[in-house]
């Protein structure tokens, strides 16, 4: 029995990046350590009703992103690089670091008001 | 591959209804969800698909077999539900069970048990006492534990309620676990057809608008939201199928190379608001309403 995904229609990203950003977590949260096989994409279909079109995107994306590995007759499994989770977190941290400055800059911030910023939520931490 | 499913330029005519030149495949192992407003002409082509009318002109196989020359031979292999078949009412669903299994060699009894378990049917109970959602499950159960290589359903999730459609979709993704079944089904719940399937096939009045694969159909698909676009109804762009403009605020819809799309509205001076991917529903509704070929 494969586990399922939590996939929403009321979520506005489209399927695939919801499967991809699922993985991601279980990766980043160490379910799924770097060689666990992952389902294969007829059973993650089945699982979690979805199409299988939509499951290979999701697993082809996650091969070019260097999350997974498929390897032919074998399935695909979580990417044996050193620390995938490592570069997991390090992209989100980048994806905040972005946002963060961004809305900084809408609301008219200098650069070093929102170092500023950060510095002080860094000592209050 | 072999296709399960086959039409080359069917037409068919009826004195209020065209349908015009179809031709689609459907390859083995896939799920395909035809989509259409009423009238649109996803009934005729599952009849046409099930034998049980005949093509003006062109022609249709079904799992290699040519209709309606071979149809005996092939219909033991196609499931087909719709919302029109009856059950003998003074009989028991456990009657017509062992009525289908006796026609057909390859009922799976087990399997027939599994549904009824997960469907939540008495088997004992007479159909004249079942609900709408009773009266469709045990249609499907029927089908479905023949284990047909082609399912072919016609709006199987209208008129559930939630946990019943639930259950239904359920066992319609377990089909996929067997890679040489195939389903076609028709749907007006966009929502169904749009997590289900891999192809869609898209009709308007007897036409076939589209029939590709899910993720390149919806990622062709954007909705811009923008400001600074002066007289929205005069903008001329490739792919535009849709402007509306309230005050300064712009929405358009966008059916093919969205961003060249907005680089273009980049260059005429707008500011951007948000690019978003569109849900099959609003698409279906932008083609539906905008009448373009999509």
């Amino acid at each position: 029995m494969t586990e399922g995904l939590f996939l929403s229609q009321q979520d506005s990203r489209p399927m695939y990046l919801q499967i991809m950003e699922q993985i991601k977590q279980k990766v980043r949260a160490g379910d799924w350590p770097a060689g666990h096989p992952l389902p294969s994409i007829r059973e993650l279909s089945v699982a979690t009703k979805v199409s299988v079109i939509t499951v290979k995107r999701a697993y082809t994306e996650l091969e070019t992103e260097g999350v997974i590995v498929t390897q032919a007759g074998r399935g695909s499994f979580v990417a044996d690089v050193m620390d995938v989770q490592k570069t997991l977190i390090e992209a989100e941290l980048e994806k905040y670091i972005a946002g963060l400055i961004g809305a900084g800059r809408t609301l008219g911030l200098s650069d070093n008001r929102i170092i500023e910023l950060v510095k002080n939520a860094l000592v209050a931490d | 591959m072999q296709n399960a499913i086959e039409f080359q330029n069917v037409c068919k005519r009826y004195p209020e209804f065209y349908l015009d030149n179809l031709s689609l495949q459907l390859p083995q192992g896939q799920i395909m969800g035809l989509v259409g407003v009423n009238g649109a002409g996803k009934s005729t082509t599952m009849r046409l698909l099930m034998g049980l009318i005949q093509p003006d002109s062109g022609s249709v196989s079904v799992l290699g077999c040519k209709l309606p020359a071979q149809q005996v031979a092939v219909k033991a292999q196609i499931g087909y539900a719709s919302d029109d078949m009856r059950m003998y009412k003074n009989e028991t669903l456990r009657w017509h069970m062992g009525f289908i299994q006796s026609v057909y060699g390859n009922w799976d009894s087990r399997y027939a048990e599994h549904l009824l378990t997960v469907f939540d049917l008495k088997a004992d109970q007479k159909t004249k006492g079942f609900s709408h959602g009773q009266r469709v499950k045990a249609g499907l159960l029927l089908v479905l534990a023949r284990r047909p290589k082609l399912v072919v359903l016609d709006e199987p999730t209208t008129g559930l309620d939630p946990v019943a459609r639930e259950e239904v979709l359920t066992e319609l993704a377990e089909i996929l676990r067997n890679e040489e079944r195939s389903v076609l089904f028709s749907s007006h719940n966009t929502q169904d057809v749009e997590q289900l399937s891999d192809t869609i096939s898209f009709l308007h009045k007897g036409k076939l608008l589209d029939s590709q694969d899910k993720e390149i159909y919806l990622d062709r698909w954007r909705r811009v939201l923008c400001t600074g676009i002066s007289n929205a109804a005069a903008l001329s762009l490739p792919g535009l199928v849709r402007a509306k403009q309230n005050g300064s605020l712009c929405e358009l819809v966008f059916n093919r190379n969205p961003e060249h799309a907005v680089a273009r509205l980049n260059e005429l001076g707008a500011q951007i608001s948000s690019v978003e991917p569109m849900s099959l529903e609003k698409i279906f509704v932008a083609a539906v309403k905008s009448g373009v070929h999509v």
